[in-house]
């Protein structure tokens, strides 16, 4: 019995897995037993080689998965008891943001992160991951908690964007996010976040300020929905294969560019198709990222998650001062460009202007 | 995601409806569609001297209107290697290069270091002209260094918001900008510094969810469209049209989330104040003085326009 939803793209799978529950209805032979396992054996090869050369959209379907483990499915597998933290104490209790404590391999911890819901009921209940300024404030209540009483911080970022609606406005979601981001830079204790799904812009970004911030490997991370990329570039939203390519969103990509960390290994088809593998991975990888940065003192490791963020957007690589260039064609990194010997124009990084009278 | 599935304009397209000053001697105002001469409307800040209407202004422009005399520009060649080699309908180096040659600069905003009534005042103000003000790497490290250099220099920061967020051609790397100048900004705030921010038609998206929001005072000036999502996001989300003024500046006074609305024609003066009121004090040679150009009477007008 498969209760996987497969996506579009995963036809060949779907049809394996069809033939292979068409198989378990007959009685059981040994015939039928190795037709099975060979259906199976093929099953892992398509899937291997289907998910080995993933499009940038087709992960952005992968992320979106219904099935794919999040926060509650984190806390029910790698921590015990949780106790979930309610409210903002300002206006409401958001449920597309979720906080509360636990115990991790027997270290208290503070946890952090979005929700969007199983079934129809839940997802409305959750507003479907789209959390409301209510929930940003919440977070960072509950972070502070945390800081004062010295307990590490991890958080898991799954949410298509903060809810866009009048209310979320009203109540200044961006003044949310904004204060958040900030605070978090200063945060005196240990932050880990994890990108388990959907990375979605400023709504992700209000809780994803760390130490160590590392994504699972078909999660995505975008400074906008593909869909939204394309209706506003190209005119249609139909374009979002382009958009999604084009945005540079997957985990390469932004290990590439100093974004994120690391990059937590998926099992093969994906987190949703073997959700206890993936789980497992990002057991492993996060009690690491966790004992690196604790056994650094907090004065280093406020400066180093300062410099970290610092450093998004190198000079040489994601800008140039045209003042002060090496020459064109040069290709060389930007380590070893602040080395070289290399013709310099004068630098003109400052020049004074005469600013006229406002009014004459 | 139903509300993606619109169809919608280019951003090129529909970017001018705005308000910005036509060329010409003669041109009807949006706000009171009077008549204007030209010439009036630029020795009055280009605001409506009938109606208050705010034309929108390029960032030189804006430092003018608020420093003494000369300024000191800085980072005037950062510019973008466009990282992600990205290409819509157009290549992005193909919009960097149009913007570059209508606007003189290299990226969609201006830092400069001057006077504002004698307090010397690292000001960034962002260039709407220039990919809708829209912030990348080059804006993000601008804003970041402002902020660094006021903190060296130990002097207040006000930065004019004049954007439609983060720039999706850089992707990621533009999200990021906003946490790289948060950041700054927190070290800023940490040493007790002034900083102002100023709200002007429009501010939205990462640029209101970062800096724009994170002031020690948030000023803005009438009637500007200041919010996270854009209207159109919302309305496709909610499935109603938007009431009247929503996302306006008197809006978001009303709702608590800014200072005060100011006339453009005060907002110098306004913000010298309040320096002063946090601690700045003039070191500067004072500067010439100002022909009494904002007549008494005007002083009411802000206040009404903020009630409406
Ligand atoms: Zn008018």
């Amino acid at each position: 019995m498969n209760v996987i939803e497969t996506l579009e793209f995963e036809g060949p799978i779907a049809s394996l897995l069809k033939e292979i529950d068409a198989l378990d209805l007959l009685p059981a032979t040994d015939a039928r037993d190795r037709e099975v396992a060979s259906l199976r054996r093929r099953l892992d090869s398509t899937r291997a080689d289907l998910y080995a050369t993933l499009t940038p959209w087709q992960r952005v379907q992968v992320a979106r998965h219904p099935s794919r483990p999040g926060l509650e499915e984190f806390i029910r597998v790698l921590f015990s008891g949780f106790v979930e933290l309610h409210g903002d104490r300002r206006f409401a209790d958001d449920h597309a943001l979720m906080t509360g404590f636990a115990d991790y391999n027997g270290q208290p911890v503070l946890l952090v992160g979005h929700v969007k819901g199983g079934d129809t009921k839940e997802k409305i209940y959750r507003n479907f991951g789209y959390a409301r300024p209510e929930g940003y404030r919440k977070a960072l209540r509950a972070m502070r908690l945390a800081e004062k009483f010295g307990r590490p911080i991890i958080v898991f970022v799954d949410t298509p964007a903060a809810y866009p609606g009048i209310e979320s406005e009203e109540r200044g979601v961006a003044e949310a996010i904004a204060v958040n981001i900030r605070d978090m830079m200063l945060l005196d204790t240990p932050v880990i976040v994890v990108v388990s799904g959907e990375g979605g812009s400023g709504g992700a970004l209000g809780i994803a300020v760390g130490d160590r911030v590392l994504m699972q490997e078909f999660a995505i991370y975008s400074v906008i929905p593909p869909e939204g990329c394309a209706a506003i570039l190209w005119r249609h939203s139909n374009k979002k294969v382009e958009a999604a390519s084009a945005l540079k969103l997957t985990a390469p990509d932004l290990l590439k560019v100093g974004i994120i960390d690391e990059i937590i290994p998926e099992p093969v088809g994906g987190a949703h198709a073997d959700p206890d593998t993936a789980t497992r991975l990002v057991d492993e990888a996060l009690q690491r990222a966790l004992a690196d940065v604790s056994a650094v003192d907090a004065a280093a490791r406020l400066k180093a998650r300062y410099d970290k963020f610092r450093n998004i957007g190198r000079l040489g690589r994601e800008f140039v001062d045209e003042g002060n260039e090496v020459p064109s064609g040069s290709s060389l990194p930007l380590r070893d460009r602040s080395n070289a010997e290399l013709p310099r124009r004068t630098p003109r990084t400052e020049r004074s202007l005469k600013g006229q009278p406002p009014r004459q | 995601m139903a509300w993606f599935k619109k169809t919608r304009k280019p951003i090129a397209a529909t970017k001018e409806k705005s308000s910005r000053v036509p060329e010409g001697l003669w041109l009807k105002c949006p706000g009171c569609a009077q008549v204007i001469y030209n010439k009036d409307l630029s020795t009055n800040l280009n605001v409506c001297p009938k109606c208050v209407h705010h034309f929108r202004i390029g960032a030189a422009e804006r430092l003018r209107t608020l420093f003494d005399a000369e300024w000191t520009e800085h980072d005037v060649d950062l510019a973008s290697t466009d990282p992600l080699e990205f290409t819509d309908t157009k290549p992005y180096k193909a919009r960097l290069q149009a913007s570059r040659a209508a606007t003189g600069l290299k990226d969609a905003i201006i830092v400069g270091t001057g006077g504002i009534e004698g307090i010397c005042t690292v000001v960034a103000a962002m260039e709407y002209d220039f990919i809708g003000g829209s912030m990348g790497v080059v804006v993000g490290e601008k804003i970041t260094r402002a902020i660094e250099r006021a903190l060296d220099l130990r002097c207040p920061l006000v930065i004019v918001c004049c954007s439609g967020g983060a720039r999706m051609m850089e992707g990621a790397l533009s999200l990021m900008q906003m946490a790289k100048i948060c950041g700054a900004l927190a070290h800023f705030d940490k040493a007790r510094l002034p900083y102002i921010s100023v709200l002007t038609d429009p501010t939205t998206g990462g640029v209101t969810a970062s800096f724009a929001m994170l002031g020690d005072l948030n000023i803005a000036e009438p009637m500007a469209l200041i919010g996270f999502a854009g209207p159109r996001v919302i309305e496709q989300t909610i499935r109603q049209k938007l009431p009247e003024g929503f996302q306006r500046s008197e809006f978001l006074l009303e709702k608590g989330m800014i200072d005060f609305i100011i006339d453009r024609r005060e907002m110098k003066a306004a913000i010298a104040r309040a320096l002063r009121f946090m601690g700045a004090r003039a070191t500067l040679p004072a500067p010439a003085p100002a022909s009494p150009a904002v007549e008494p009477e005007l002083s009411h007008l802000a206040i009404e326009s903020s009630r409406q």
